[in-house]
C-alpha cells in the first residue's frame, strides 16, 4: 500500500513510520505544520510543533530512506482546534483538544489529502491496535494507551488508518527506535496541550476570553461564596483555585459543581454532589460492531487517563446515553464517553459521543 | 529519474571534478611562504586570471567567496557600510521585489539593524524591473542612495534584465550597482566590465562547480566593508583560508560555461521550448510565467490552476522527477513565491507554480518522463485542492 506517515518529530511517530516501512509499505512522511507562528508553540523536546520538532521528523524519514514533506495545517488547525477549544471552555464545557486535533486534521484534513494524492492510508504513531478485523483496542501498554483519543474516529476513518504501535509498550517502542538509529529514541514524551506554550491553560483563556467577573454560588444554600474572573477558567470537579469567601457550613471541601455561561456563574458544591451515574451525549460514532438497538452493557470511560466503569449503553443516531453501575465524579460536558468491551485481545472500541450532561 | 532543478544546482562538469580532486590531493595553503604554499598560491592566481577573462573583469577585481550568498551579503552590506561610512546620509538601499533571499534578506537586515531606508522597486508582470522606474527612484532618491542591487536573471521565473541599461541609470546618480548574476553566468552573456555594474555575484554550483566557492567580482575602485574579519587574504575584504581545490574546479567550470555559452544556450532553448509546448498540450490551461523570450534558456515555470505545487512536486517526486515550487520555505512550510506575487499573481496562483529547470546533462527522455507523469499527477493534485464538505 502507498501510506502517509504523520511524522510529529517524536519517538512513536517515527517508528510507526519505521514499521510501515518493515511491512513492504510504500511510505511517505510528512510533518505537520500546525503553528501559525512556530515560535509561540511548545520549544525543545517537550512539543510537537517546533522547527526542532520538525528537523527531527526529517531527520528520521531520511534514516528510514522515505521522502519527507512538512504540509502546512496552520489554518485548519487553528479554526477547528483552538478556536474550538476556546470556544468550548466559553460555553462551559472542557474540551480535549487531542481527540479534535485526530477527528479534524489527522484523521480528516490529511486524511482526505492524502487519498486525493493517491495513498491508501494514514499511519500514525498513536499506542492503540488496529487489526485485521477492523476494531480499535486498547494499547498492551494500558499507561500509554491512546484509544481513549481516536474513539471519535468513524469507520470510514479507521479503515484508513494504521496503528503499527499498538503491540508494544513504550519501553519497546524507545528500544526499537535505538536500534534502528533513530535519535529521538530517548526523545521526552510530549505532554500537556502543544499550543499552550507555558502550559498556563487559565492564562491562555484569559488572554482571549478577557475578564468576565462573576459569582460562586453554593448549590445546596443558593448563597453567592465567592467571586470569579471568568466562568471559562473552571472544570467540573475542580477544588484548587476557587478562592471561596466562606467556607461551608460543614467545613468539607466544595468543588465545581457545574458552569453556566448564561449567567456566567461557577457553582459549587460537595464532593458527593459530583456524583453522577446518567450520562447523556452527542454526535456518536459507532465502530465496534452494528450499532445495537437496545442498551448494551459495557464498559465507559469518560476522560483522558479516567477511571473505566461499567454501564448500559443505548445509542441512536444522534445521542448516547449511559447508566452507570456506580457513580463517577467530575463528568464534564465536552468530554469524550468512550464504550469498550472488555477482551483478553485488548478492550474494544465500541463507540463515542461528546458529553452534554 | 530526470532532473529537472539543475537551477538549484546542476551536476559538477568532469573536468571541474577532476581539477577539484587533483588540486585537493595537494597539500599547501596559499598564504604559506614555502613552496607547498607557493604552489597553492600559482593555482588560486591562474584561477583568479581563468575567472576575470571569462567574466571581463580584471584579476584585482576577483574576491573569491565561500557562494553566492556571501557574495550578495559581502556586496549589499559590505558597499553599504562603505558609502554611509563616506557620507552618513546615503543609507537608502535600493532594490527590486523580486530578488533572490540572499538579497532581499540582507537589504532587510540593514533596515532592521543598520538604519538603512529600503526602497523596493516594483516589477511588470513578466518579473521585469524597468530602467525609468529606477530613474524615477534615483531622480527623488539618489543623494541619498548608498547602493542598487538588482539580479541579472531571476531564479524562479527566469527573467533577465536589462542589466547594462540599470547599470547605466545608476551610474549617471553615481551609485554603485551590484547585481547577483548566479543564474545568469553561463546561460546568457555576461561580461563585468561591459556591463558598468560595480559589482557582481557569480557562484560555482549553479554552473559544474562545485557548491560553496563562488566570487564577488568587485570594481577596483569601489570600497567595500568586510563581513569577515582576520587574514586579510582577498584584497582585505574577505578573509578565510583559500580554498585552492574548489576555487581551481570553479574556475574551470566557469571558463567551461562562459565559452561554450553561446551553443550550449541554444541548445538548452530549443529543449526548454519542447518542454514547454509539450506541458501546454497536456495541460492546456497552465500559465506560463516569466519574460516568454527574454528568459533563461534553461528556464520553465508555469502555473497549475487549481493545484498546489506542493502536492504536485510530490506527486512528480513520486514518480522520479525533481523540480521545484521555487518559493522560499519557512520551516520547510512553502510561503507562496514574493517573486510570482510581486508579479501581480495572486495567492492561489502563486502557490500553483512549479519551475523545471534545465542543464547540461538534460535530455528529451526527461521531457518525456514529465510530460508521462504531468497530467495525471495535475489531476490528483487539483482533487486534493478542491474544497470538501466539512464533516
Amino acid at each position: 500500500m502507498r501510506v502517509l506517515a504523520a511524522m510529529s518529530g517524536g519517538v512513536d511517530s517515527a517508528v510507526a513510520a519505521a514499521r510501515a516501512v518493515q511491512a513492504g509499505h510504500d511510505v511517505t512522511g510528512v510533518h505537520l505544520a500546525l503553528a501559525r507562528n512556530p515560535q509561540t508553540y511548545r520549544t525543545g523536546a517537550r512539543g510537537c510543533c517546533t522547527l526542532e520538532d520538525s528537523r527531527d521528523a526529517r531527520r528520521a524519514a531520511d534514516v528510514l530512506g522515505i521522502p519527507f514533506y512538512v504540509w502546512d495545517m496552520a489554518d485548519r488547525f487553528h479554526a477547528d482546534v483552538v478556536d474550538d477549544f476556546v470556544a468550548e471552555y466559553a460555553a462551559g464545557r472542557t474540551p480535549n483538544p487531542c481527540l479534535r486535533c485526530n477527528e479534524k486534521i489527522k484523521f480528516a484534513a490529511v486524511l482526505d489529502r492524502a487519498v486525493a494524492l493517491g495513498f491508501d492510508a494514514v499511519v500514525t504513531g498513536h499506542h492503540a491496535r488496529l487489526g485485521s478485523d477492523g476494531l480499535l483496542r486498547r494499547s498492551v501498554d494500558a499507561a500509554k494507551d491512546q484509544s481513549y483519543v481516536l474513539g471519535v474516529l468513524t469507520r470510514e476513518q479507521l479503515d484508513r488508518s494504521m496503528f503499527p504501535l499498538g503491540d508494544s509498550t513504550k519501553a519497546q517502542v524507545r528500544q526499537e527506535a535505538a536500534e534502528r538509529g533513530l535519535a529521538v529514541a530517548d526523545k521526552p514524551d510530549s505532554h500537556d496541550i502543544c499550543f499552550i506554550a507555558d502550559g498556563d491553560t487559565r492564562g491562555f483563556l484569559a488572554q482571549r476570553l478577557g475578564e468576565a467577573p462573576g459569582d460562586v454560588v453554593d448549590a445546596t444554600t443558593g448563597a453567592v461564596v465567592g467571586q470569579h474572573a471568568g466562568a471559562y477558567a473552571y472544570t467540573v470537579g475542580q477544588r484548587r483555585g476557587l478562592h471561596l469567601d466562606r467556607p461551608a457550613p460543614d467545613g468539607r471541601p466544595r468543588y465545581v459543581l457545574s458552569i453556566t455561561p448564561k449567567t456566567n456563574t461557577v457553582t459549587v458544591g460537595p464532593a458527593e454532589a459530583l456524583e453522577v451515574t446518567t450520562v447523556r451525549a452527542t454526535r456518536p460514532v459507532w465502530t465496534g460492531g452494528p450499532r445495537p438497538d437496545g442498551p448494551i452493557e459495557c464498559e465507559v470511560q469518560l476522560r483522558a487517563h479516567g477511571v473505566v466503569v461499567p454501564a448500559a449503553v443505548t445509542v441512536d443516531a444522534d445521542t448516547l446515553h449511559a447508566d452507570l453501575r456506580r457513580p463517577v465524579r467530575g463528568v464534564a460536558a465536552g468530554q469524550a464517553i468512550v464504550a469498550y468491551r472488555p477482551d483478553p485481545a485488548g478492550d474494544i472500541v465500541l463507540g463515542s459521543a461528546t458529553i452534554t450532561d | 529519474m530526470a532532473y529537472l532543478d539543475h537551477a538549484a544546482t546542476t551536476p559538477m562538469l568532469d573536468e571541474a571534478l577532476e581539477a577539484y580532486v587533483a588540486t585537493a590531493r595537494e597539500v599547501g595553503n596559499a598564504s604559506s611562504l614555502h613552496a607547498s604554499g607557493r604552489r597553492a598560491r600559482r593555482r588560486v592566481e591562474e584561477s583568479r586570471e581563468r575567472v576575470a577573462a571569462a567574466l571581463g573583469a580584471r584579476p584585482s577585481e576577483v574576491i573569491f567567496t565561500g557562494g553566492g550568498t556571501e557574495s550578495d551579503n559581502l556586496a549589499v552590506k559590505g558597499i553599504f557600510w562603505a558609502r554611509r561610512a563616506a557620507a552618513a546620509g546615503r543609507r537608502r538601499v535600493i532594490s527590486s521585489a523580486v530578488e533572490h533571499h540572499a538579497v532581499l534578506d540582507a537589504v532587510e537586515w540593514l533596515d532592521r539593524h543598520e538604519g538603512a531606508e529600503v526602497g523596493l522597486l516594483p516589477v511588470d508582470g513578466s518579473g521585469r524591473l524597468h530602467p525609468d522606474v529606477l530613474r524615477t527612484e534615483l531622480a527623488e532618491h539618489g543623494d541619498r542612495a548608498a547602493l542598487v542591487t538588482a539580479m541579472w536573471a531571476n531564479n524562479e521565473v527566469g527573467t533577465v534584465q536589462r542589466i547594462a541599461e540599470l547599470a547605466a541609470v545608476a551610474a549617471e546618480y553615481g551609485v554603485p550597482f551590484h547585481t547577483d548574476a548566479i543564474q545568469a553566468v553561463g546561460q546568457v552573456p555576461v561580461d563585468f566590465a561591459a556591463s558598468g555594474v560595480a559589482a557582481l555575484t557569480v557562484t560555482g554550483h549553479k554552473l559544474g562547480g562545485p557548491v560553496g566557492v563562488g566570487a564577488l567580482l568587485l570594481g577596483r575602485d569601489v570600497a567595500a566593508v568586510p563581513l569577515l574579519h582576520g587574514g586579510g587574504q582577498e584584497r582585505d575584504v574577505r578573509s578565510g583560508t583559500l580554498d585552492a581545490a574548489g576555487i581551481v574546479a570553479f574556475a574551470v567550470a566557469v571558463e567551461a560555461a562562459v565559452k561554450g555559452q553561446q551553443e550550449y544556450a541554444a541548445g538548452l532553448a530549443a529543449l526548454r521550448d519542447d518542454l514547454v509546448r509539450r506541458v501546454r498540450q497536456a495541460v492546456p490551461e497552465v500559465v506560463f510565467n516569466g519574460d516568454p523570450t527574454d528568459r533563461l534558456p534553461g528556464n520553465a515555470h508555469f502555473s497549475f490552476p487549481g493545484c498546489e505545487g506542493d502536492a504536485l512536486l510530490l506527486l512528480l517526486d513520486a514518480q522520479g522527477i525533481a523540480c521545484s515550487t521555487g518559493s522560499a520555505c519557512s520551516a520547510g512550510v512553502a510561503q507562496p513565491s514574493h517573486v510570482l506575487l510581486a508579479m501581480g499573481a495572486d495567492d492561489d496562483r502563486a502557490r500553483s507554480s512549479l519551475r523545471f529547470s534545465l542543464g547540461h546533462t538534460s535530455t528529451t527522455e526527461d521531457i518525456d518522463a514529465l510530460i508521462a507523469a504531468l497530467p495525471g499527477a495535475v489531476e490528483r493534485a487539483r482533487r486534493a485542492a478542491a474544497p470538501r464538505t466539512p464533516r
